[in-house]
């Protein structure tokens, strides 16, 4: 059984107890536990199934490396699931539940594809899949859909918030173990700004549970005063529970603090993600032991030497009353040392090396201990526990030698540093041949803006294991990394440890070195996605000659864990049976982030009211009050109708357009782009910008006018007023105002910049109304303060003046055909003027109307909308609009790109109107077919349909739409097959449906 | 993520306040070009695995233009520099050529 | 000017939190767009009166007055909201007859203040640009992004900080800036 050893457990406060249920079932743990030490006090070693087989798996690694120990956490909107029990701090109350088996942990029926697993190898899916194609889609896609996927999503929102924080800083540490401390000190030695960020909530890393002294004190003394100093420090910042996720470009890296996850109830973000510049950043991220590849090195007991030797010395917690420890290396022989002085029962080390180990061997067996060299695991028995080891002789087949029985596997692989973030930035690996791991290789760092490193590797992040040369290595990098950021000043004293002498670790990457089929199918590289020595050979066999195309073929280091335990192995194992040297193998890419964050995180703030900038109107507030149903336009919110108690939204729509024809309507036009053009050169520039002549236009008079780009689409349109002697002021579709305010200064900047012309984006200075209808003089009047006869302001012209008391410019302009004036008055004043127009124009019938009004009516007229018409492959020609294109200027933007020669071809789509045979509306976007097909087999097009309405004033549909030789086919009858199988037939007309003389606009 | 100094401001400006503006020192086509070479203002660009010119805008910012000279490979910056002019300044050329001889690019190769 | 009163785009807004954060009450702006080296350009800029030219990137404040470097051939100048008017006259006869422009932004602008000794951990939290005291001493008028929209960042001490950004865009930034300063989410970085 696995429980609470002792009075050991430096993390934890055995003062306190705190309740947890795992599976529905109470246990209890001590502050400082992590679930998972929590859950091995409790004799909980059975923790989850596997991916695939639904193996029952135990507790493996004590840190980031856990493959197998992954919960579900939390319950309703706070459920979450993959969390990984290593890393997860045991608060009070925490809920948790295994995944991956049903009905139960115990007796999962998933599992009876381990049976069958001989049958399930590597590219089972791939293979077994494929015929007969019929089966796809109801066979296999629901089969493979029932089995994808680990845990299950959360389906309620997620009721906690998170944040983002942005720094700047000239050193980055990331890892707070003693290397990283060391860095630090070195660093910040030199006064520039040092960040130190640690994953865990303890600083120190592993080195107080390995042991050693630091100049001379005690491991856990040493990092508590530098701790203490460097927090002292000004220019020292130090973050616990915070993992350094990525290194990105510049250094730009990515810290994932987690800030309430260990106390759920607190107030405040749940996580924080750090976005960090770094001039320079040490990545001292240690090191991670590798598992041992043997038949059954996946049964509940089976775990990495160090995380044992965590679990005791850190939370007091053994596997196991009766164990074995299995290792290739020195390190190994710890465990057994820390075990047995512990007064557990250590049967047996197996050492695989014939000559064994050092000094570490020496004091094992001076402790009494049993060792056999030359000796391995053959297989480990047991189901959902070790019951016992079978003793093989290293470099044989698999042949039991002798049978322990056995609670608890100690496996120690060696170690492999934890290259990740070196690696993110394009960093480069080089192979150890002695410690058989691969480590950065510091001649090919990652560059930065400068072309220079600015990555560098601290303790055993960059290869060396031992205390003394892992302190030099950390106090080194931080010493270079403030010389690259440029800092000055003499380095600190380098902190110095004594090492013992260890023997060189033998490479070991299956246990035994000829171990049979039976065996190799049974020996774990990758424990989460269920990948076998014998799955890598297989994919070799197959011809996965690249380590990328077998990661991907097998699934190996693809789980949740990203191949952190063994990926090494697995990659070790390819080599061999490809007969290539590892190094020539090479590794898979590692990318960010180091472990999963949180969706949550990376969000940021970015939620509900703040998920993205709504922009609103002064006048926003009452529309919503007055019942607006509201459309988005570009970031804007605008109102689409105003529906009245008990009336429907398209309902609302006919009567807003037959209000405004019939009396007078009101709209609020202020996302409306409203760009100010001024200077000597500004009447050439518009030259330039539009397709018709601006710099002609009278001051006080409008005209409209078309913009394209230089490939000469349609990209807006507006009314531009001449402000001023040397000042236009340009109208532009709600969204375009921003975009067209940007091509202005882009072509001013970067091509005209010896041209004398200011832009300035005045478009929120105004609030702007459109006051259309028949009545809308008579209401303007009411209010008083300035002429707005037919004599004094014609249509197309604009006057400066007051209404009812307020400052205003009044715009003669339409874009219904009525009567209209659009009123601009500073923002600040628009709801005031809106809510006087609402006052007076009760005794003229007046109504707000929405977007769609506006559409319908613009489309009765037979005006063209940005967007609709348009689609960013239509040139103004194509719309009937040549009127509006300069003949006599030399240059406008589009000109040159409006002679090419598909431009000009006659065959394409021209605008017309389209009206229903039977009044009905045609659908939007429907095409018109011809006859025959094409090459495709698909009946042909030619024209579809680019804006689609009914219309209240003429009481049937009405639409436009692009038609092939459309002009000079009036009358003639088309077909819209419609998605509702229906066939609609309209006549191809003038697309000006309304008024077509003009005489309701120039009254 | 980038970091390139917007040489009007001087600020150290992230990627996120910047808005990439395409291939720098194109010359533009008026009416009366021939086909090719209004086809080749319009589509055709570099695309360099190495040195670049390229343009960008501090939008989050100043609003100015401004050209950087960067390679696509190692994002190394060689210099950025107002976008009032047809060809990279000299400095910045012998930067490059200094880092990769014989490096070239379209007219300043 | 009207009889008429303006309104601010959030009727003065306010949130308590780890700082405090308040919707300014009307401002005068003024956009002055020109060569800044240039006299009447220059003299347009402290004819407001009582502030002098800032130095490139920065803003000189003296009360409700204040001269802001924007770019390199622009300035926005802040004035009492009911003097632009004049204001704007005055510097058009300065400017008369040379290339410059001077535009009346007052109403296309909000404003917030942020008080307390954490404003540059919550401006951290929202904007890419650095935050600390030698990226952003007072007076360096700071133009960036919070989260998704531009706006300009200045510090008038170390617990005081002014923000501008559209009008329309003031709600959003409001619940930018009140989320930032949420209790229990001091860094305590800065």
């Amino acid at each position: 059984m696995s429980y609470r050893h002792n009075d050991s457990g430096r993390l934890i406060d055995r003062s306190q107890t705190l309740t947890f249920t795992f599976d529905g079932k109470t246990f209890t743990g001590h502050p400082g536990d992590t679930l998972a030490s929590a859950l091995l006090a409790g004799d909980r070693m059975l923790v989850g199934r596997s991916f695939k087989y639904h193996r029952p798996r135990g507790i493996v690694a004590s840190g980031v490396e856990e493959p197998n120990a992954l919960v579900n956490m939390g319950h309703g909107n706070r459920m979450e699931p993959n969390q990984r029990a290593t890393t997860t701090e045991l608060f009070d109350g925490l809920t948790a539940v295994s995944q991956n088996r049903w009905p139960t942990l115990d007796s999962d029926i998933g599992a009876m594809n381990a049976a069958i697993a001989r049958f399930l190898p590597a590219g089972f899916y791939y293979k077994t899949f494929l015929w007969p194609r019929a089966f796809w889609k109801n066979v296999y896609e629901p089969f493979i859909r029932q089995s994808a996927g680990l845990g299950r999503a959360p389906t309620e929102a997620d009721p906690d918030s998170y944040e983002h924080f942005h720094v700047h800083t000239d050193v980055l540490v990331v890892g707070g173990g003693v290397a990283g401390l060391a860095a630090a000190k070195a660093a910040a030695a030199t006064g520039l700004k040092v960040l130190v960020l640690e994953q865990t909530h303890y600083w120190g890393g592993r080195t107080p549970v390995d042991g050693g002294k630091i100049d001379g004190m005690p491991a856990q003394e040493w990092i508590d005063a530098t701790v203490a100093e460097l927090e002292a420090m000004r220019n020292v910042t130090l973050r616990t529970r915070t993992m350094g996720a990525g290194v990105y470009d510049h250094g730009y890296a990515l810290g994932y603090e987690r800030l309430t996850d260990h106390a759920p109830d607190a107030e405040g973000p749940r996580h924080r993600l750090w976005r960090i510049r770094a001039r320079q950043i040490v990545t001292a991220t240690g090191a991670i032991e590798r598992p041992l590849a043997f038949a059954g090195n996946d049964v509940p007991g089976v775990m990495l030497a160090s995380a044992m030797r965590d679990y005791l010395v850190n939370w007091g917690v053994v596997p196991g009353q009766r164990i074995v420890v299995a290792t290739n290396n020195d390190d190994g022989y710890r465990t057994a040392i820390v075990l047995k002085k512990a007064g557990l029962d250590v049967l047996r080390i197996l050492d695989a090396r014939e000559a064994g180990g050092g000094a570490l061997m020496q004091e094992a067996r001076d402790l009494g201990l049993r060792i056999d060299c030359g000796r391995g695991i053959g297989k480990v028995s047991g189901g959902k526990r070790v019951k016992k080891v079978q003793i093989c002789v290293t470099t044989g087949t698999g042949g039991a030698m002798e049978a322990l029985d056995c609670d608890a596997v100690a496996m120690a692989g060696g170690w492999s540093p934890v290259v990740h973030l070196w690696s993110h930035c394009g960093g480069k690996l080089v192979w150890d041949d002695a410690q058989a791991h691969f480590r950065p290789d510091p001649a090919k760092a990652p560059t930065g803006a400068d072309g220079l490193p600015f990555v560098t590797t601290a303790g055993s992040a960059s290869g060396p294991m031992a205390l003394g040369s892992v302190l030099q290595d950390g106090a080194a990098a931080g010493t270079r990394a403030a010389k690259a950021a440029g800092g000055k000043g003499r380095a600190p004293k380098v902190p110095v440890a004594e090492d013992v002498e260890e023997a060189a670790m033998l490479p070991v990457w299956q246990m035994p070195a000829r171990a049979e089929y039976r065996l190799k199918s049974k020996s774990w590289l990758d424990f989460q996605n269920d990948v076998k020595v014998s799955d890598v050979e297989l994919a070799a066999r197959e011809g996965f000659e690249s380590v990328e195309h077998t990661k991907r073929y097998t699934t190996l280091g693809m789980a949740t864990d990203q191949g952190k335990l063994s990926n090494i192995n697995g990659l070790a194992v390819l080599a061999g049976a490809l007969q290539k040297p590892i190094p020539q193998v090479g590794t898979t890419t590692f990318r960010p982030p180091y472990t999963p964050i949180s969706i949550g995180a990376i969000g940021g703030s970015a939620r509900g009211d703040i998920f993205q900038p709504v922009r609103m109107t002064p006048m926003h507030a009452w529309h919503d009050v007055h019942g607006a149903d509201w459309e988005p336009v570009g970031q804007w919110r605008r109102p689409y109708a105003y529906p009245q108690q008990g009336e429907k939204v398209e309902e609302a729509v006919q009567r807003e357009v037959t209000n405004t024809r019939d009396n007078v309507g009101l709209l609020d036009a202020s996302t409306l782009g409203k760009i100010l053009v001024r200077g000597p050169d500004a009447g050439r520039f518009l030259d330039m910008l539009y397709t018709n002549m601006m710099s002609t236009l009278k001051v006080g008079r409008c005209r409209y006018g078309l913009m394209c780009s230089e490939n000469g689409f349609l990209i807006d349109d507006g009314v531009v007023a001449r402000v001023g002697e040397d000042a236009w002021l340009c109208h532009t579709t709600t969204g375009g105002a921003d975009r067209i305010h940007a091509h202005m200064e882009e072509w001013l900047q970067t091509e005209w910049w010896d041209w004398k012309v200011h832009v300035a984006n005045l478009t929120e200075q105004y609030a702007q109304i459109a006051v259309v209808g028949p009545k809308a003089r008579q209401l303007l009047e009411s209010l008083g303060g300035m002429d707005l006869s037919a004599e004094t302001l014609p249509f197309m012209a604009w006057a400066d003046g007051e209404l009812g008391g307020i400052g205003v410019r009044v715009y003669r302009i339409s874009f219904s055909g009525e009567l209209s004036f659009e009123i601009a008055v500073r923002a600040g004043q628009g709801l005031a003027l809106w809510e006087k127009l609402v006052e007076a124009g009760k005794a003229f019938g007046v109504m707000p109307y929405g977007t769609e009004a506006l559409h319908i009516m613009r489309a009765e007229k037979g005006f063209i909308m940005i967007g609709d018409e348009t689609d960013g492959t239509v040139i103004p020609q194509d719309l009937g609009l040549d009127w509006a294109i300069s003949k006599k200027k030399t240059d406008y933007l589009g000109k040159r790109a409006q002679e090419r020669s598909h431009m000009t071809d006659p065959t394409r789509w021209k605008l017309v109107g389209l009206e229903t045979e039977d009044g009905s509306v045609l659908p939007d976007g429907a095409y018109a077919v011809g006859r025959g097909k094409n090459a495709n087999g698909q009946l042909v097009t030619q024209g579809r349909v680019t804006s689609s309405y009914h219309s209240p004033t003429l009481g049937r549909g009405i639409a436009m739409g692009l038609v092939l030789h459309g002009p000079d086919r009036m009358g003639e009858v088309l077909e819209f097959p419609g998605t509702d199988d229906k066939v609609y037939r309209a006549k191809i007309v003038n697309p000006v449906f309304f008024d077509p003389e003009g005489a309701k606009q120039n009254v | 993520m980038l970091i390139l100094t917007c040489p009007y401001c001087g600020v150290a400006a992230d990627e996120t306040e910047l808005t990439p503006g395409g291939e720098a020192h194109l010359t533009r086509e008026a009416p009366g070009s021939d086909d090719a070479a209004f086809e080749a203002y319009l589509f055709q660009r570099e695309n360099p695995k190495g040195v670049h010119f390229e343009r960008w805008r501090h939008s989050y910012g100043c609003g100015k233009w401004f050209h950087a000279a960067r390679c696509t490979q190692t994002l190394q910056v060689y210099g950025t520099y107002p976008a009032q002019t047809s060809a990279p300044p000299q400095a910045i050329c012998d930067k490059i050529s200094g880092a990769r001889p014989g490096w070239s690019w379209r007219l300043f190769g | 000017m009207s009889e008429i009163a303006s309104v601010t785009a959030l009727n003065g807004a306010r949130y308590d939190g780890i700082v405090e954060v308040a919707e300014m009450p009307l401002q005068g702006m003024i956009t002055l767009r020109g060569k800044l080296g240039a006299a009447p350009v220059k003299n347009a800029a402290i004819g407001i009166g009582g502030v002098d030219m800032p130095d490139d990137g920065m803003i000189s404040v003296q009360g409700d007055r204040a001269i802001a470097w924007m770019s390199p051939d622009e300035l926005l100048i802040f004035c009492a909201y009911d003097e632009v008017g004049v204001a704007l006259t005055a510097m058009e006869r300065t400017l008369d007859g040379s290339f410059a422009m001077a535009v009346d932004v007052s109403d296309a602008r909000a404003m917030f203040r942020l008080e307390g000794a954490a404003v540059r951990d919550v401006l951290a939290k929202l904007t890419p640009a650095d935050m600390s005291v030698q990226g952003c001493p007072p007076g360096r008028m700071r133009r960036t992004r919070l989260a998704q929209v531009a706006a300009a960042i200045w510090l008038t001490g170390e617990t005081t900080a002014h923000i501008v950004c559209f009008r329309s865009v003031a709600p959003y930034v409001f619940g930018l800036l009140s989320t930032a300063a949420q209790p229990g989410s001091d860094v305590g970085y800065y």
